[in-house]
């Protein structure tokens, strides 16, 4: 019969290696998605690269027109976060570290005078700021990890209208930049106004061609580029962020599996040393037990024990081991 | 030389190919046709099929629901991100989404978000069936 220290050990290892296989399972599916939400924020950038083009066109063709969505207000009174977390945890520290950026710009916001309004993609920002009593504009959730252009014009139309109204004067947007699998880090990006078209155009490529034509004219387009500019700006954050949640989840559950191999090691080798405590320990009882018989049919002078060579008694065992092994309980 | 035509949503590319000329129609309501060497433009584009006449012969229709179109050089661009190759196309689901639409009229014919909807199945129809 196994000790009870074995048994206990033994039903250890058993659930330690059950949650080996969840984790090894989930580092593997992450895995995968990283993959294809790369090849999908990859699909994104021709569109975002174009539409930049096109306003880098708009503006080389002297469009600097007046937009709303272009309005720098001198004193901000109420600043907009944008803050894409995930849905679900075993990601590491993913949505934790976006949360404390989030935090931080909460409190510069109010060092300046500034409210602010929280617009939040993924339960684990909502949970943790409604905890917290903040104060939420709006959540989303259930979009995080696959997140569609469908998803991203919603939330841009929000934030857009907040913005045009006048109820906020400033939208920043903190998300996880994406820049390798080894590598992602959570960035703080001014999103609403936008800069000057000039200034869009200068960052990107000065292959702009000058004199062309508009149609109907160029404050129309203008009119109806900046939203579609807006939530291509916001679709590629939620791939950004998407990709970089697989990456953290799979980082963070093949570190998790990396632990569970350890923890079998270790317990199985106290779990051996528990069994052959125990044996031991039964040996001394049996002998002690003969023992007492035989003094009892009065022969004490001649111990059981001296007829039998100790090498002969632990052959089986490792001496090192015996000499650490707790005694065992029975 | 032909024209370079490109559709691009923000999924992805929808449809690259070389075409001897693009029909489209812009917000303003005019058809544009453009051929190699049309003086460089950005437009608007209507919630309208763009027809694309492909080098080798033959006609693609694509459903652009809204978009731009950029021109330039010998490169014909339009952006969407409501964009459908003829391919792509549930016919069904765009005729229950008509049907619906015409019924929405009916009570309301002033519903601007059904006249939009109907509009939009009527332009998937018309590049899916060919017409």
């Amino acid at each position: 019969m196994p000790g009870a220290q074995e048994r206990i050990l033994r039903r250890r290892i058993n659930s330690v290696k059950a949650t080996k296989k969840i984790t090894r399972a989930m580092e593997l599916i992450a895995a995968s998605r990283v993959v294809r939400a790369q090849q999908r924020a990859n699909a994104a950038r021709p569109y975002a690269q174009q539409i930049t083009k096109v306003i880098e066109d708009l503006a080389a063709g002297g469009a600097d027109v007046d937009h709303p969505m272009l309005r720098v207000v001198e004193s901000v009174e109420r600043t907009a976060l944008i803050v894409l977390t995930s849905d679900r945890g075993l990601a590491g520290a993913y949505s934790s570290s976006v949360i404390r950026a989030a935090e931080r710009e909460i409190h510069a916001a109010r060092a300046e005078g500034s409210d602010y309004e929280l617009v939040t993609v993924g339960r684990k920002a909502a949970g943790y700021f409604r905890f917290r009593n903040y104060r939420l504009a709006a959540t989303y959730d259930g979009i995080s990890d696959k997140p569609t252009y469908e998803d991203a014009r919603r939330i841009a139309n929000t934030v857009a209208s907040m913005f045009l109204d006048g109820s906020v004067d400033r939208v920043v947007l903190i998300y996880t930049e994406f820049r390798s699998v080894a590598s992602q880090r959570v960035v703080v990006r001014r999103f609403l106004p936008l800069e000057q078209t000039s200034t869009i155009a200068e960052a990107g490529s000065a292959t702009a061609l000058a004199g062309f034509d508009f149609e109907p004219n160029a404050s129309s387009v203008l009119a109806d580029l900046l939203p579609r500019y807006i939530e291509a700006r916001l679709f590629a954050a939620l791939l950004d962020a998407a990709a970089s949640e697989h990456a953290n989840r799979q980082r963070a559950m093949k570190s998790a599996t990396d632990n569970a191999e350890d923890m079998i090691v270790r317990l199985t080798r106290q779990m051996n040393a528990a069994r052959q405590a125990a044996i031991t320990t039964e040996i001394m009882e049996i002998i002690g037990g003969a023992e007492g018989l035989r003094e009892a049919e009065g022969d004490g002078e001649d111990l059981l024990l001296d007829h039998l060579h100790s090498t002969t008694l632990f052959r089986e065992l490792d001496p090192t081991d015996h000499a650490h092994a707790a005694p065992g309980h029975v | 030389m032909p024209l370079q035509v490109e559709l691009v949503s923000p999924e992805g590319p929808l449809y690259t190919g070389e075409a001897e000329m693009v029909v489209a129609r812009t917000v303003g309501g005019g058809d544009i046709a453009f051929l190699p060497g049309h003086v460089p433009l950005i437009g608007s584009l209507a919630v309208h099929p763009v027809k694309v006449l492909e080098a080798g012969g033959g006609t693609t229709s694509i459903a652009v629901h809204r978009g731009f179109v950029s021109v330039a050089g010998d490169r014909v661009t339009i952006l969407s991100d409501v964009a459908e190759v003829a391919a792509s196309i549930d016919v069904p689901r765009a005729e229950a989404a008509k049907a619906r639409a015409e019924e929405t009229l009916r009570s309301a014919s002033d519903d601007e978000d059904a006249r939009a909807a109907l509009r939009r199945a009527e332009v998937r129809l018309e590049v899916a069936l060919g017409r």
